[in-house]
């Protein structure tokens, strides 16, 4: 069920002059793909995310979900896309309707039509997708910020979209958090689900099957997670930053140190620096 | 111009059934001069810390003296306290307000009682300082700004009143990297310039380690160790006990220690490693 | 803090917490009809007796019910004492100068005071045991014939739902910005009236601005969970009666029925006094 943008453009409506924020881009997202798409704040990757489910419309190009267009003013077009198309947001406390989890959760569904009896059965499957079963009955209110987005995700789960789309949904998290959701969408891709990921952090990017990078709106690479970070020039001159080990390994390698330039954990950096000797 | 904490403590909602104590007899001396990271999981205790400094809590239990102001007393000058302590918050766009960025900046000079002349000077000074164009912002309504713009026009409002310690609470937080970096840059220079004394929060380990002079590491309202980054990134059972990461640098030290490589020196930055790896290699 | 809204709320799990929150609200309703039909002692005696009764099945230390009382002493003592001084009659009991007090007055005081702290008392049991969110379900539930006449419900009972879940974290925000200004030199309490609302201005302004922009991820998060408020919905939550709210309501009935047969049928109160006058 893949998601394909044709030389789509989108201008924001603004005061003086329009704001380009995508220009020209033409790119397909696979069924049961791990995508990062990368960018620095301003490279038009989060306008990105909310082309892929309806939420905005190309200005022109199409973007099509399944082989049915976004851009259509039937309510119910719309939300057969973003049924398959789940989105999590980046402030956790803006995306929560509900005082009560339970209610949260219920509420993609209950939106859907779902029978009641059904609704049950989902909320529990998509808690315990997150790991968060524990706190069906409680309050969001005291949940840590990686609790809060874990719960998001759930709330999406419920419908049982097939593509999730995490727009920036790590970047107002402490590490721990971060970690939580990262192993989620690991997982959750593990299931089948196509993960598209928007980010700024570059450690989440090695995780992923495939790096988009995005500039002013253009798509400016694209390849697996190896080949952009060998692309040093590309990196800097886009102002993306490579992960601490990649940043070491480059320098070392750079500079005659026998060690392959690629990407490291921090084990398997150390293993390289040991054999060198 | 120093920072005296004796035995700390506070407790949120005293005496009611939502009692909970964030801060259980902290003691620390912060000198001038001094680059002070901290560090702690969420919850133990370093917002509280930070808004004892100055004063935006009321002190319930211990002594905090901010250079020769005394909290202990019955009305310590919290003028001059706040305006010797300038302190930004965690995301501080969302506190502008007013209708020009030339006003929004000027707010704690004129509450400093300052005079036209001083407040518009400084304005100036302090805006040019954090990257941004005079001439191109001072007129333009704050919320016209992208996100960076507003953070780095916050981060003027504060530096406007000239601290002489500056606190930031995880100034970088949801920033990109070059906006990371770009924060970072500017927290040294002002550290070069007006503010020789600089206390950060921050979860950022990596950023830490090639920033900070002294970290102190918070853990259940009590400092658990106040150290260089060297001394308390090494000490395995320190962080296992606060929980707390280590710089991606350390972590790979450690994988070499596993597989029989110790290096001579302990680095926590990345030139530090790279020099120590080098050494080692050919040595 | 947050966890339980307004802080009203006294969970002692007794039988009436689990009654179906629609039958308490109207229980409430036709309490305070009651409460403004009764004119004389003996039922207003009555009715206490019926409050405390259902205060003491609901496990509420009376101390706590009637603390609820205290937040309308003021109003209780400002309105008393106004009728008092003011209320003409045939029995004069006090002169001096010229303040006049009669025996219409004194009794009318009396009954005012008494009336308005009855009112008071039975609402704060509702809400001593009925979460916020109970009672917004039972409104919806109720308003739910509304639908009929194309009364958006269920946006209303959204709206009250979204208020509840922010209102913590409004809260929150609003001491956050304090702090802020306050770091910059700001002072909220010196200064006359207007002196101190004007320095609400840099707190006011930024909360406003920053509600607004909650508002807009909100709807965003909610429009990508197919939020509508025309299409159907199902609804996983459904309140159902059964027999306790059975009893309970026609608990409720019998003593409000006897209180209205007293007033206009049989006279309950002159009956008991004269037994024991």
């Amino acid at each position: 069920m893949p998601i394909r943008f044709d030389n789509v453009t989108y201008e924001y409506p603004a005061e003086e002059s329009a704001v380009v924020a995508v220009r020209g881009v033409s790119l397909t997202i696979e069924n049961g793909s791990f995508v990062c798409i990368c960018g620095e704040n301003g490279s038009g990757k989060s306008t990105l995310a909310k082309l892929m489910n309806g939420l905005l419309q190309p200005t022109s190009g199409t973007v099509t979900v399944d082989g049915r267009s976004t851009a259509t003013e039937e309510e119910s077009e719309l939300f057969a896309i973003r049924q398959k198309v789940g989105m999590v947001f980046q402030n956790p406390d803006n995306q929560m309707v509900a005082s009560i989890i339970e209610d949260e959760i219920a509420f993609g569904p209950e939106n859907l039509g779902v029978p009641r009896e059904e609704i049950g059965e989902r909320i529990s499957y998509a808690l315990d997708a997150v790991g968060m079963t524990e706190y069906r009955h409680q309050t969001p209110y005291k949940l840590s910020g990686g609790q809060k987005q874990r719960i998001a995700i759930a709330a999406v789960l419920a419908m049982k979209p097939e593509v999730l789309v995490l727009d920036e949904s790590t970047a107002m998290l402490d590490p721990k958090g971060r970690a939580e959701v990262m192993k989620v969408a690991r997982e959750l891709h593990r299931q089948g689900i196509t993960i598209v990921l928007i980010t700024h952090f570059m450690e989440e990017a090695t995780r992923a099957d495939r790096v988009v990078v995005m500039n002013e709106g253009r798509v400016v690479m694209d390849g697996t997670p190896e080949e952009i970070f060998r692309d040093r020039e590309g990196i800097a001159r886009y102002d993306l930053e490579l992960p601490v080990t990649d940043a070491i390994a480059a320098e070392l390698a750079a500079d005659g140190f026998p060690i392959q330039d690629k990407i490291y954990s921090e084990s398997a950096l150390a293993e390289a620096i040991c054999r060198s000797k | 111009m120093s920072i005296e904490i004796k035995d700390l403590s506070y407790v949120y909602s005293p005496g009611t059934p939502y009692a909970a104590a964030a801060l259980n007899g902290v003691t620390l001396t912060v000198n001038e001069g001094d680059f002070v990271a901290i560090i702690g999981k969420t919850g133990s205790g370093k917002s509280t810390f930070i808004q004892h400094l100055n004063a935006l809590i009321r002190l319930q239990s211990g002594s905090v003296k901010v250079c020769d102001i005394d909290l202990t007393e019955k009305k310590p000058d919290l003028k001059k306290l706040r305006g010797t302590v300038g302190m930004v918050m965690q995301y501080p766009e969302y506190q502008l307000f007013d209708e020009t960025v030339a006003k929004d900046v000027s707010y704690g000079p004129k509450n400093l009682g300052l005079s036209e002349g001083e407040i518009k000077g400084r304005v100036r000074e302090a805006i040019e300082l954090v990257g941004l164009s005079y001439d191109e912002v001072a007129d333009r309504s704050p919320f016209e700004l992208s996100g960076g713009q507003k953070r780095r026009v916050a981060i003027a409002g504060v530096i406007a009143m000239k601290p002489r310690i500056l606190v930031l609470d995880e100034p970088t937080a949801g920033l990109d990297p070059r906006g990371k970096k770009e924060i970072l840059a500017l927290v040294k220079k002002l550290k070069e310039t007006s503010s020789p004394t600089v206390l950060i929060i921050s979860h950022d380990m990596d950023a830490v380690a090639e920033n900070a002079d002294k970290v102190a590491l918070f853990s259940e309202g009590k400092v658990e160790a106040f150290a260089s980054p060297r001394e308390i990134f090494y000490d395995d059972g320190l962080l296992s006990r606060t929980e707390m990461d280590r710089p991606a640098v350390v972590k790979v030290v450690k994988e070499m220690e596993k597989r029989g490589v110790v290096l001579a020196e302990r680095p926590v930055t990345r030139a530090e490693f790279i020099a120590a790896v080098k050494r080692w290699r050919n040595g | 803090m947050g966890n339980v809204v307004f802080g009203q709320y006294y969970p002692s799990g007794s039988v009436v917490h689990r009654l179906d929150a629609r039958m308490k609200l109207l229980a409430v309703i036709l309490y305070i009809v009651t409460v403004f039909f009764i004119t004389d002692y003996v039922m207003y005696a009555a009715l206490f007796l019926f409050v405390i009764a259902v205060a003491l099945i609901s496990k509420i230390p009376l101390k706590v019910l009637f603390r609820t009382v205290r937040t309308i002493v003021f109003l209780v003592l400002v309105t008393s004492i106004i009728n008092l001084f003011f209320t003409q009659g045939d029995t004069l009991w006090v002169h001096w100068h010229f303040i006049k007090i009669y025996k219409e007055g004194v009794e009318r005081a009396i009954k005012l005071a008494l009336r308005l702290i009855l009112l008071m008392l039975f609402p704060s049991i509702l809400t001593l045991t009925t979460t916020p969110m109970e009672l917004t379900d039972a409104l919806e539930s109720l308003m739910s014939p509304l639908k009929l006449i194309k009364v958006p419900v269920h946006a209303i009972a959204l709206i009250m739902s979204i208020a509840l879940r922010m209102i913590p974290i409004l809260m929150e925000e609003t001491n956050k910005i304090m702090l802020a200004q306050k770091a910059r030199g700001a002072s909220f309490d010196t200064g006359g009236a207007l002196k101190k609302a004007k320095a609400m201005i840099p707190v006011l302004v930024p909360l406003f601005v920053g509600a607004f922009r909650r508002a807009d991820e909100l709807a965003l998060a909610m429009d990508a969970r197919c939020y509508s408020s025309v299409a159907n919905r199902t609804k996983y939550k459904v309140m159902r009666f059964a027999l306790r709210d059975l009893f309970a309501a026609l608990f409720c009935l019998a003593v409000f029925a006897l209180v209205f047969l007293n007033k206009y049928l049989w006279a309950f109160d002159e009956m008991i006094l004269a037994l024991f006058g």
